[in-house]
C-alpha cells in the first residue's frame, strides 16, 4: 500500500485494523479474466464535423499500464473516450476481445471495461461508500442491489484505495486527492479487467498526484488490471507507464517503452519544445528537462 | 442450511467497519433478493405516510357540515350515518383524493427532474411544463373544450409539447442542467404570456373559470377527475420507482453513467416521459399548484439526509404539502375558501429563494 500522508493515524474510533488488507482474504480476484485484448483499427473520430483523430491504430498491451501523452487538443482524451465507447467512431472500430465495442451490450461492456472521466462531480452530500457502491451497478439488478459479492467488492475497493476510514464522509467534503481516490475506488469496485483513466491527476498537488499514480500501479500489479490513462506530465508517464503512446494532431507519433518513446526529438516534435533528456535517479526512466527561452546557460554547458 | 430464507452471513453487514451508519443490508438466499435499507429514510417515509393520512382525514371533517374525525374515517369505509357517508364519499373524498394523488405526482415528478438534470431548480414548474399545461387547459376553457377528460387530455398534451420543445431547444450534443433551466424559463414565460392573452381574450365567465383553475384549486373536484389521475398514477408511479435505480448512476454525470452500463439517452427519455406524464395529469386535475414539485423533493431530501431526492418520500411530502395547504386555505379565513395554490405559493417562495442562495454559494448548479 502506498504511503498515504492524509489518512495515516486518522482513526477516530481506533478501528483501522478491522479493514482487511487487499492481499489477504479469499483469493477471489475481481479481475479473473486473463489478458483482455483491447485494440483500435482505422479509427476516425470527430465531434460534429470536426475530425480530431484520423486513421489511428492502437493495440493496448494487456496487463500493463499504458500512458497516452501529447499536447493539448491532440486528441488523446478523444481517443480514450472512443476506447470507452463514450464516442462512436466515424470510421473504424474499437475491439475488445475480438468484438466490436458497438456490438457489446452496455451492461456487459461495463462489466469488462471501466472509465473514469476527467474531474467527475459527485452530487452534494453523497458519501464515499454510496459512490463506490454505484460502481457495482453493472453487476446489480433491480431486485439484487447489495449481494455478498457487491459488499465484498466495495470493501476491497475501499481498502485498496485506503478509503475505508472515510467511507461515511460526503465526497464533496474531502480533499482533492481523497476525492480522486474515492472515484478510483468506484472504478475499482466495478471490477473490470480494463480501466481507463482520463487525466487522473488533474487539479491535484504533487504529493496527491504521486499518491494516485502509486495507487494505479497497485491496481495493475496486484490485481493484474490493464490500465490506459491520459497523462499530462511526461516524467510521470515515463515513471508509471510500461507503454507510452505519444500523439500529435490526432495521430500516434511514437509508441513503445518510455525509453524508446521519450527522446529529445520526439518531445520536440510532439510538444514543439526543446528539451534535454536525462535519467530519473529514482526510477531510472527518462526525465525530461525543458529548455525554455530564458534560463539556458550555454557557457556553463560541458562539451558533448 | 437451517434457515433457507436468510443468508447466514447477512448479520455480518452490521459489523462492517464503514457505511453501517447510513444503511443496513438485507439479503435473502431464496429468492436472491438483496438491497440496502436506510433506517432514516424508511422512518421518514412511515412518518410522512402517517402524517398524510391524518391530514387527508382531517380534510374530510372540514366543511359546511362538520363531521367528527372518527366519523369521517368510518364513513370512508362506508359505515355510519348515511348522510355523513354521502357527504364524505361524494363531496369531500374526490377533493381529498385529487389533492393526495396530485401531491404525490408533483413530488415524484419533481424528484425525477431534479435528479435527471442534477439541479434542484430544474423542476417542472420552473422549466415551463406546468405553464405549458396551463396554456393548453386555458385555451380549452376559453375556446370551449371544457370538461373532465378534455381538461386532462389538454393538460397532458400541453405539458408534453412543452417538454419536447424545451428538450429540443436545449439539445446540443446532449443536455445540461443549466441549459434546460435557461431554455425552460424562457419557454415558461412564452406560455405564461399566451395564457394571459387567452384569459384577456376570453369572456367574463370563461376568464373567471380559467383564473380559478390557474392558481391551483381543489375546490369542487369530482370523481370524474379522480379516475384518470388514479389511472395515470397506477402506470407512472411503478415506472418512476423502476427508473430510480438508473437515476442513481445518471446522477454521477453522463460519462460515468455510460461507463457504468446505463444507456443514458433512452433512460433520460423514459424519465422525461414519466415525469411529464405525472405533472400533466396532476396539473390537469388540480391546476398548477405552485412550488410543490420544486420544494417537496428538496424537503424530503433534507429530511432523509440523502444525496438525492428520494422518490417515495418526495411523493409523500408532495401529498402532505398539497393536502396541508388545502386545509390551511380552507380554514385560514373563516367563510372563504382560498385556492390551495395561494398557500403553497406563499410557503414555497421562501424555499425557492433559499435554494437559489444555496446553489449560488455552492456553485453547484450544473
Amino acid at each position: 500500500m502506498s504511503a498515504d500522508p492524509l489518512s495515516t493515524g486518522r482513526a477516530p474510533d481506533g478501528s483501522v485494523s478491522t479493514a482487511p488488507a487487499p492481499a489477504s482474504g479469499p483469493v477471489l480476484d475481481p479481475a479473473p479474466r486473463p489478458d483482455p485484448d483491447l485494440r483500435a483499427r482505422g479509427l476516425r473520430l470527430a465531434y460534429d464535423k470536426r475530425v480530431v483523430v484520423d486513421g489511428l491504430d492502437l493495440a493496448v498491451p494487456p496487463g500493463r499500464i499504458t500512458a497516452i501523452v501529447g499536447a493539448n487538443a491532440c486528441g488523446k482524451s478523444t481517443l480514450l473516450r472512443a476506447l470507452a465507447r463514450l464516442l462512436a467512431p466515424e470510421e473504424g472500430a474499437v475491439h475488445l476481445d475480438g468484438r466490436a465495442l458497438q456490438s457489446i451490450p452496455s451492461r456487459e461492456l461495463a462489466q469488462r471495461l471501466g472509465i473514469l472521466p476527467q474531474s467527475p462531480v459527485a452530487p452534494e452530500g453523497l458519501t464515499v461508500v454510496d459512490l463506490v457502491n454505484r460502481g457495482r451497478s453493472p453487476h446489480q439488478t433491480w431486485w439484487r442491489q447489495w449481494s455478498k459479492a457487491d459488499e465484498r467488492a466495495v470493501h476491497r475497493a475501499l481498502a485498496a484505495t485506503n478509503m475505508t476510514d472515510l467511507a461515511d464522509r460526503p465526497v464533496d467534503e474531502l480533499s482533492g486527492g481523497q476525492r480522486q481516490r474515492a472515484w478510483i475506488a468506484m472504478a475499482v469496485a466495478q471490477g473490470t479487467p480494463v480501466l481507463l483513466l482520463d487525466e487522473p491527476t488533474t487539479y491535484l498537488d504533487l504529493a496527491h498526484q504521486i499518491d494516485v499514480l502509486d495507487l494505479v500501479t497497485d491496481l495493475n500489479r496486484r490485481e493484474n488490471r490493464t490500465v490506459v490513462m491520459v497523462l499530462h506530465d511526461l516524467n510521470q508517464a515515463c515513471r508509471y507507464a510500461d507503454h507510452v503512446v505519444a500523439m500529435k494532431s490526432g495521430r500516434i507519433v511514437a509508441e513503445g517503452s518510455p525509453a524508446e518513446v521519450i527522446t529529445a526529438e520526439t518531445v520536440e516534435d510532439v510538444f514543439d519544445l526543446a528539451c534535454r533528456i536525462t535519467m530519473d535517479p529514482v526510477s531510472h526512466t527518462p526525465l525530461v528537462i525543458p529548455m525554455g527561452r530564458h534560463h539556458g546557460a550555454p557557457a556553463l554547458e560541458p562539451a558533448d | 442450511m437451517p434457515n433457507p430464507r436468510t443468508a447466514p452471513e447477512s448479520p455480518a453487514a452490521g459489523t462492517r467497519p464503514a457505511g453501517s451508519a447510513h444503511f443496513r443490508a438485507y439479503r435473502l438466499a431464496l429468492p436472491p433478493v438483496s438491497g440496502v435499507l436506510r433506517p432514516r429514510l424508511v422512518g421518514l417515509s412511515v412518518l410522512l405516510a402517517a402524517g398524510t393520512f391524518v391530514v387527508f382525514c382531517w380534510g374530510l371533517t372540514t366543511g359546511d357540515y362538520p363531521i367528527g374525525f372518527t366519523e369521517a374515517v368510518r364513513a370512508l369505509v362506508g359505515s355510519g350515518d348515511p348522510g355523513t357517508v354521502l357527504v364524505v364519499e361524494e363531496l369531500r373524498l374526490p377533493r381529498a383524493l385529487v389533492g393526495l394523488l396530485a401531491g404525490i405526482a408533483f413530488g415524484v415528478s419533481g424528484a425525477l427532474f431534479q435528479t435527471m438534470t442534477r439541479n434542484p431548480l430544474a423542476s417542472p414548474d420552473m422549466i415551463g411544463l406546468t405553464q405549458g399545461a396551463g396554456t393548453a387547459v386555458v385555451a380549452g376553457i376559453v375556446l370551449g373544450w371544457d370538461g373532465g377528460l378534455g381538461t386532462q387530455a389538454l393538460g397532458l398534451l400541453g405539458a408534453l409539447v412543452t417538454a419536447l420543445t424545451v428538450y429540443a431547444l436545449a439539445w446540443r450534443r446532449g443536455t445540461t442542467g443549466y441549459r434546460i433551466i435557461l431554455v425552460g424559463i424562457g419557454v415558461a414565460w412564452i406560455c405564461t404570456s399566451a395564457t394571459d392573452y387567452l384569459v384577456a381574450r376570453g369572456g367574463r365567465f370563461q376568464a373567471q373559470a380559467a383564473l380559478g383553475w390557474l392558481v391551483g384549486n381543489l375546490n369542487g373536484r369530482t370523481w370524474g377527475q379522480v379516475g384518470p389521475l388514479a389511472l395515470a398514477l397506477a402506470v407512472l408511479l411503478p415506472a418512476a420507482l423502476l427508473l430510480g435505480r438508473l437515476l442513481r448512476t445518471l446522477q454521477l454525470g453522463d460519462d460515468v453513467a455510460t461507463g457504468l452500463g446505463t444507456r443514458v439517452q433512452p433512460v433520460r427519455l423514459a424519465i422525461l416521459l414519466t415525469g411529464v406524464g405525472l405533472i400533466a395529469f396532476a396539473t390537469a386535475s388540480a391546476g398548477p399548484v405552485a412550488f410543490v414539485a420544486l420544494a417537496a423533493p428538496q424537503i424530503a431530501q433534507r429530511l432523509a439526509g440523502t444525496a438525492w431526492p428520494p422518490t417515495v418520500a418526495s411523493g409523500l411530502t408532495g401529498a402532505l404539502v398539497v393536502l396541508g395547504g388545502d386545509l390551511i386555505a380552507r380554514t385560514l379565513v373563516p367563510g372563504t375558501e382560498l385556492p390551495v395554490g395561494i398557500v403553497t405559493g406563499v410557503l414555497g417562495a421562501p424555499v425557492l429563494l433559499w435554494l437559489l442562495v444555496r446553489a449560488n454559494r455552492a456553485g453547484s448548479g450544473g
